[in-house]
């Protein structure tokens, strides 16, 4: 088996609270499907034939028991919980599954809607021989106006910095703007043997990585690595550089540190004790380099090599904030071909329901509505002279007489008073919006809810 | 199991008529775009090869015949034979579309055929009482001799033999990278020769600079000269060394394009020309023209690109034109002097007698 996929769907959604303290985040309605399964719909085109989900206990329920979920996936889910008291990272998590990984993995975090070709990220993992390779994109500029938002748009993400070769895949650096202190700092080596180096601000990850299996072994042995895209891959890109393995200064260090695990060491013998004789020699005798200019065989003799791929065109998101969530409810329908007005629901005549507008499973949508742009979850029920437009309306809702929803998100289980008009407003799970209310650009969500700091 | 189906690699561009019976493939529609990830029906380590060939990551002659070999044994290391079925001809079934995949990611080579050959014989020629085991012990073996005698120790008779004809003071002139060449050049200066050399290079693979950079890294005195300077720089030269992809049965030279020129040109001034090839690249085939057998690379690779700009950015839409990626061409047997094998110096002619001493043996 060339490669075994595990999605990661035990993530919080912490910068989403008002959505998901009700619905975890791979449960939530995009384009109503769950979050989970545009991944798992990537997967399942791309050849896989089973998935390794890791999950909180209250996602695998849902997984299996809903039927309103409709995953329709033909893949075999291998679903492994993970305690959420544990707050377990992303590396935490490989650890914990370490006994079921027997060959090189690909890790998919579960909200990650993308239409990529993933042979150019599987590629460059194959033909390098690469410890890593990772997808990234060019990020979009958010459109949809999100509801709750107050004032301007916060600056509040701290930058990534990512360098690339000439050739744009190679990864020579990455760092967040939050570690870097003083200023963005390169090593020498690192422009000794690639005097052109590409730094690039504007990018999303996708938190899409191959990994050989010798790295998740190498996780095993370093329980301090917590997160993949905070620690590990930072850590294995700035390890492609550091002084190779057999060293002068190795050597005088190993008797008196026998204990201490030399983490380089450790993942360059791992990873390279398949390359045999045959290998080497191949190796020698191809007149390939992938750099010129230098005294250097190719790849400078480095073992480790982290690759990315760099997404210019198509759809990529990761919905973790709410305007990512509302972007992706916009342009997420088009990434599959389902009608998008459901066999099941039931819509009267005489209402106006807009070609953009995805109608559920069991919704009943009565006379003179009109729905634009929009995106109506399952069972939902809207009533007459109702007017929705640029909105997303959730599962189990219902919209009394005569309400006017104007941009914004109604979570599972709302029900919105007659007469109501709500302009960008988050209308949080199972809340009751009084009739003839008039709320604008507020975030309505329970008490309760109101503790989360 | 059933029979597997490899997709069609479809070609790419326009083609130019006198090989339009050629395929013409783009670097940038690799195959594996056309089959599942993870690879299923084409072991990894053949898809990750396929890949490497197509990419040019592996390249040369020998290498790709090694890198093949490689990725046979791990073929046959994780192997096992389905019940009812026989290791002699369950594996050899086995190995077909993987070659057939590996084919269309870059056309197999004369070296890589011959492996191929000698692979499946000694496959089929496994007794059936034998235990999977040890038929699998039994090929890896066979694989690790087949490329000890037949690539590594014929490289070092090789050298040995090259090595009495290069004297000291000798200008040689060497086109492209070639492995077999590189290899001799180096141990000659190991053994004290003194000599220089001039690597003439061509576009679009520039593999000169390649070349260039091992020897220089050795220490060996170079010059580096595109091949359009050669006529120029050839009056200096002493002797020409060069390597081949492949020795055809009527003594033709099949090696990068490029070669037959400087074969003539060398003629031309009366220096002799010396080709330097392993006996398992010799092939039974018979070719007197480059345009029958050859191999088209990505017509894009001809573009230039200089500070971002492209001339040639929309040639398809140009009616008239079409671009030509050779990558083989053939030397007549007239221009070649020697031919160095680890079986002695023998003249172009005699190359059919090798194959024919070959046969019997086996």
């Amino acid at each position: 088996m060339e490669l075994q996929a595990v999605l990661m769907a035990a993530g919080g959604g912490s910068r989403m609270m008002d959505l998901t303290y009700n619905t975890p985040k791979p449960l939530l309605p995009v384009g109503n499907k769950p979050l989970i399964w545009y991944p798992l719909n990537l997967l399942e085109r791309a050849g896989f034939e089973e998935v390794m989900v890791i999950t909180t206990k209250e996602v695998q329920k849902a997984l299996s028991t809903e039927q309103r979920l409709k995953l329709d996936v033909k893949m075999k889910l291998d679903v492994v919980c993970i305690p959420e008291e544990a707050d377990m990272g992303t590396a935490d998590a490989l650890r914990h599954i370490q006994q079921k990984i027997k060959t090189d993995i690909l890790v998919v975090s579960c909200d990650l809607i993308t239409d990529v070709a993933l042979h150019e990220v599987v590629d460059l993992f194959r033909a390098h021989n690469a410890t890593l390779s990772m997808l990234m994109s060019k990020v979009h500029e958010f459109t949809e106006t999100v509801p709750g938002q107050k004032g301007k748009k916060k600056t509040g993400e701290q930058r990534d910095f990512v360098g690339v070769d000439s050739t744009g895949k190679r990864l020579l650096f990455m760092a967040n703007e939050a570690d870097l202190e003083d200023g963005l700092v390169i090593r020498k080596s690192i422009m000794r043997k690639h005097p052109k180096m590409h730094i690039k601000t504007g990018l999303l990850d996708a938190h899409l990585y191959c990994l050989k299996r010798s790295v998740v072994d190498f996780l095993v042995d370093n329980k301090s690595i917590s997160s993949l895209r905070g620690e590990l891959v930072p850590y294995l890109v700035r390890k492609q550089f550091t002084k190779a393995l057999g060293s002068q200064r190795d050597d005088e260090h190993t008797d008196q540190n026998l204990k201490r695990k030399d983490a380089n060491a450790s993942l360059e013998i791992l990873s390279s004790s398949k390359d045999e004789a045959l290998l080497q020699l191949a190796c020698e005798r191809s007149c390939w380099n992938d750099h010129r200019g230098d005294m250097s065989e190719a790849y400078h003799g480095g073992q480790l090599r982290c690759y990315a791929h760099i997404m210019e065109d198509g759809t990529c998101y990761r919905v973790n904030t709410l305007a990512a969530y509302v972007e992706a409810n916009r342009v997420a329908p088009k990434l599959f071909e389902e009608p998008p007005v459901h066999p099941s629901a039931v819509i009267s005549e005489r209402s106006l329901v807009g070609g953009d507008s995805i109608i559920g499973a069991f919704c009943q949508i009565a006379d003179k509505t009109s729905i634009k742009r929009s995106t109506i979850g399952t069972s939902t029920t809207v009533k007459e002279k109702v007017k929705v437009t640029n909105s997303i309306i959730m599962n189990g809702i219902t919209i009394e007489e005569g309400c006017n929803i104007q941009g914004s998100v109604i979570c599972n289980n709302a029900v919105i008073g007659r007469g109501a008009d709500l302009k960008y407003c988050l209308v949080g799970s199972g809340q009751r919006i009084e009739a003839e209310a008039e709320r604008t650009n507020e975030v309505i969500v329970g008490s309760d809810q109101l503790m989360e700091i | 199991s059933h029979c597997s189906h490899i997709p069609l690699r479809s070609d790419y561009g326009y083609k130019v008529s006198l090989f339009s019976h050629l395929h013409q493939y783009s670097r940038k529609a690799p195959l594996t775009q056309q089959i599942s990830i993870p690879a299923t029906v084409i072991h990894p380590s053949i898809v990750r090869l396929g890949l490497q060939y197509s990419q040019g990551i592996v390249a040369g002659s020998n290498a790709r015949s090694v890198a093949l070999l490689h990725a046979f044994k791990q073929v046959i290391q994780d192997y096992s034979t389905p019940p009812n079925e026989e290791l002699p001809r369950d594996l050899v079934n086995k190995l077909k579309p993987y070659i057939s995949f590996l084919n269309q990611c870059r056309p197999l080579s004369a070296s890589m055929g011959n492996a191929i050959k000698y692979i499946k014989k000694e496959i089929s020629n496994i007794p059936s009482q034998c235990k999977e085991e040890e038929a699998k012990k039994k090929l890896l073996l066979c694989i690790d001799n087949y490329v000890n005698e037949k690539i590594t120790l014929a490289a070092k008779a090789i050298s040995k033999c090259a090595i009495d004809k290069i004297s000291d003071g000798d200008v040689i002139l060497v086109y492209g990278c070639s492995s077999l060449v590189n290899h001799i050049l180096c141990e000659a200066f190991e053994k004290q020769r003194k000599f220089r050399v001039i690597v003439v290079d061509s576009r679009p693979r520039l593999e000169g600079r390649e070349a260039l950079r091992r020897l220089v890294k050795r220490g060996i005195r170079c010059t580096y000269v595109l091949i359009s300077a050669v006529s120029y720089i050839l009056p200096e030269v002493s002797k020409v060394f060069l390597g081949a992809h492949a020795l055809l049965a009527n003594g033709y030279v099949m090696s990068r394009v490029g070669t037959s020129q400087i074969a003539l040109v060398a003629k031309a001034y009366n220096v002799p020309v010396l080709v330097c090839c392993e006996t398992y690249k010799f092939c039974e085939r018979v070719q007197t023209d480059s345009f029958v057998s050859n191999e088209l690379d990505d017509p894009d690779d001809l573009i230039v690109t200089r500070e971002g700009k492209t001339q040639l950015a929309d040639w398809q839409s140009v009616k008239s034109l079409g671009l030509l990626n050779l990558v083989y061409d053939v030397t007549p047997p007239d221009f070649v002097d020697l031919v160095i094998t680890e079986l002695g110096m023998i003249p172009c002619t005699s190359v059919p007698v090798v194959l024919r001493v070959k046969n019997v043996d086996q």
